[in-house]
């Protein structure tokens, strides 16, 4: 039953991202570089085809996850999410920003580098709890 | 030509960083590979952070060393909380994470408008949108939700619900959405900028109402919904960066959040929407005070005795064991029963505690090796071999309701057999209906003897008497 909903939900989302590169497509060349349009919405399609392909990877890789683990597998997928820090520099450290938008980015920057510090210690120090009958191997 | 030499490189770091975020999750399937996952984690965002910061475009590295070194000490803080308070660290770490993906996409939008508006395509209008509506309601939603997990004064434990609350909460989200398409193909209008902002006070609005009308007991799927959206506001930074190792970690994140919410829907037998929508447990209290059925106490003695005389007892820990900090004293009674050559196995129901998995941790941290923690569908089989099921802390997950009640609320919901063992041992707070404030079938059998008091307290007194009594028989 949920999974009908999800499965539902996915197609929608899924729609509306394979819908909208053809408008973006339309609308770019008429912007400005004419020859640069047909390379750009290239990209737009491999981006598409690169977060499907995660989606299952990821998909395919947790399924399997342990259910004993999965709070440690939160706080890991967690720490991973905060790759937003990859933006966060880019924005606090870009050369061309204004300064109040570079404080954005440093807050950003700070917000992540909380998660994946914490996220990753807090992941190890569950894990080293989980031990098997015959004792010591973690 | 030595530029284009770093971008390759960079582009190169993001593979490898892609590849062991993957493997990562790989390891994480069993227990005795998942540190390995780790550290493979920890050197993919060493790489990512690392190429990122070499871009020759980065020349302000104060502005990116001084929020590193600021988040060293409420990082290692945080991650030292103690394991009962992992729900409520998990909830905050998606508002970060939310906060984080808003902040950049404000940033990028705020940027562009002003320096270089021919970048606000169609496409990245449509990516900026969808990355700061996730983005900020993850943060308001998240905020809210460890919140209720804190147990925090301000914010009401039981559903907090009004006349018409969908209604208002679809009516906000909508008019985002609405002025989101306006933002898309008007991207750069005198009131474009006026309109974003109110898309964000729109959003921070509806990620806290959104989730106050949702119970404790629903804070499993809540916390695996918000993890999914945190790593689907990643994706969308991804689409507006170009950056697709964004898109591939986000997407991981997102995926681990929809696996995760959906297993916790199915071992409640509920989908995604009644549990956003439907505000679980507040309905059914009045029905609950109807009529008085006689419950059965039974001493500390006695119990101690029956299960000294077991040969198999099943313990199914619930969120009221996580409460009463019990997990090291029930290690204790899981001592003293198999000192006595009493087997002793955990049945752990999928939403037992406050978040996935959450009761698996704390019992390893009581050092239970996890071989003896057995998943419902594993353990139900043998329930009627048990001699005694100890129900420490647990409640709707034992309910016989959910398979016999049709006008039970959990009616669907598969639950642990407690109800098929020889005999049962209830270990709860106070004499009130649980959480949903359903009334409990199994309390009132035959074969169930109530323990009432703390978790802690009552598993204390059981493994004096085991300990005391050992020695005198």
């Amino acid at each position: 039953m949920a999974l009908f909903h999800i499965r539902g939900i996915a197609a929608a989302v899924l729609l509306a991202l394979l819908v909208d590169p053809t408008l973006a497509a339309d609308s770019a060349p008429a912007a400005s570089q004419a020859h640069a349009g047909g390379h750009k919405s290239l990209d737009l399609t491999a981006m598409l085809y690169v977060f499907l392909l995660s989606t299952f990877i990821g998909v395919g890789v947790i399924m399997r996850v342990s259910r004993l683990l999965h709070t440690p597998l939160m706080s890991i997928t967690n720490a991973i999410s905060a790759i937003a820090v990859v933006g966060a520099i880019i924005v606090a450290g870009g050369q061309n920003y204004p300064i109040g938008i570079r404080i954005l980015g440093a807050i950003a920057m700070f917000c992540s580098m909380t998660n994946i510090i914490s996220g990753f210690l807090i992941t190890d120090r569950m894990l080293k709890m989980f031990k098997s009958r015959e004792g010591a191997k973690p | 030509m030595s530029e284009n030499v770093i971008n390759n490189l960079i582009q190169l770091g993001y593979l490898v960083a892609t590849a062991l975020f993957i493997l990562s999750l790989h390891w994480m399937n069993t227990p005795k590979t998942a540190r390995r996952g780790v550290f493979s984690a920890i050197f993919a965002m060493v790489i990512a952070v690392l190429a990122t910061w070499a871009q020759p475009g980065i020349t302000h590295h104060l502005w990116v060393l001084i929020p590193i070194l600021a988040s060293i000490y409420p990082g290692i803080w945080l991650s030292q909380v103690p394991l009962t308070a992992v729900p409520q660290r998990t909830a905050l770490s998606h508002a970060f994470g939310g906060l984080a993906a808003g902040l950049v996409g404000t940033a990028k939008y705020f940027y562009w408008i002003s320096h270089e508006q021919e970048m606000l395509t169609a496409f990245r209008m449509t990516a900026i949108i969808a990355e700061i509506i996730l983005g900020y309601l993850t943060f308001t939603g998240s905020i809210i939700a460890a919140g209720k997990l804190q147990e925090v004064k301000w914010i009401p434990q039981r559903p907090w619900v009004y006349p018409g609350q969908n209604f208002v909460n679809m009516g906000a989200f909508g008019l985002a959405i609405l002025l989101g398409l306006l933002l898309i193909v008007w991207p750069n209008a005198g009131w474009s900028p006026f309109a974003f902002v109110v898309i964000i006070l729109l959003s921070l609005n509806f990620g806290w109402m959104l989730v106050m009308p949702i119970g404790g007991a629903d804070m499993p799927t809540v916390i695996a919904i918000l993890n999914s959206f945190a790593g689907l506001s990643a994706v969308a930074m991804g689409f507006v960066l170009d950056n697709k190792l964004l898109i591939t970690a986000g997407a991981l994140d997102g995926s681990s959040g929809l696996i995760l919410s959906i297993i916790m829907c199915q071992a409640m037998n509920r989908s995604f929407l009644n549990v956003l929508f439907g505000a679980f447990g507040q309905v059914q209290q009045s029905a609950a005070a109807g009529e008085q059925k006689q419950y059965k106490a039974e001493t500390m003695q006695g119990a101690a005795q029956i299960l000294e005389n077991a040969s198999s007892v099943v313990i199914i820990p619930g969120y009221g064991m996580a409460v009463a900090q019990a997990q090291h004293k029930v290690r204790e009674l899981y001592d003293q029963l198999k000192k006595r050559g009493i087997s002793v196995k955990f049945a752990i129901h999928p939403v037992a505690g406050r978040m996935p998995g959450h009761m698996n941790v704390l019992l390893a941290e009581a050092e239970i090796p996890y071989d003896d923690l057995l998943e419902m569908d594993e353990i139900n089989p043998d329930m009627p071999q048990c001699d005694v099921a100890l129900v420490v802390g647990a409640n709707d997950v034992v309910n016989p309701a959910a398979r016999t009640d049709k006008a039970s609320p959990i009616f669907g919901m598969p639950i642990i057999d407690a109800d098929k063992a020889r005999q049962v041992f209830a270990i709860k707070r106070s004499k009130n209906p649980g959480f949903a404030g359903i009334d409990n079938e199994l309390y009132f059998l035959d074969k169930t003897w109530m323990l009432f008091g703390d978790a802690k307290a009552v598993i204390g007194e059981l493994v004096k008497e085991l300990s005391g009594g050992s020695g005198m028989h």
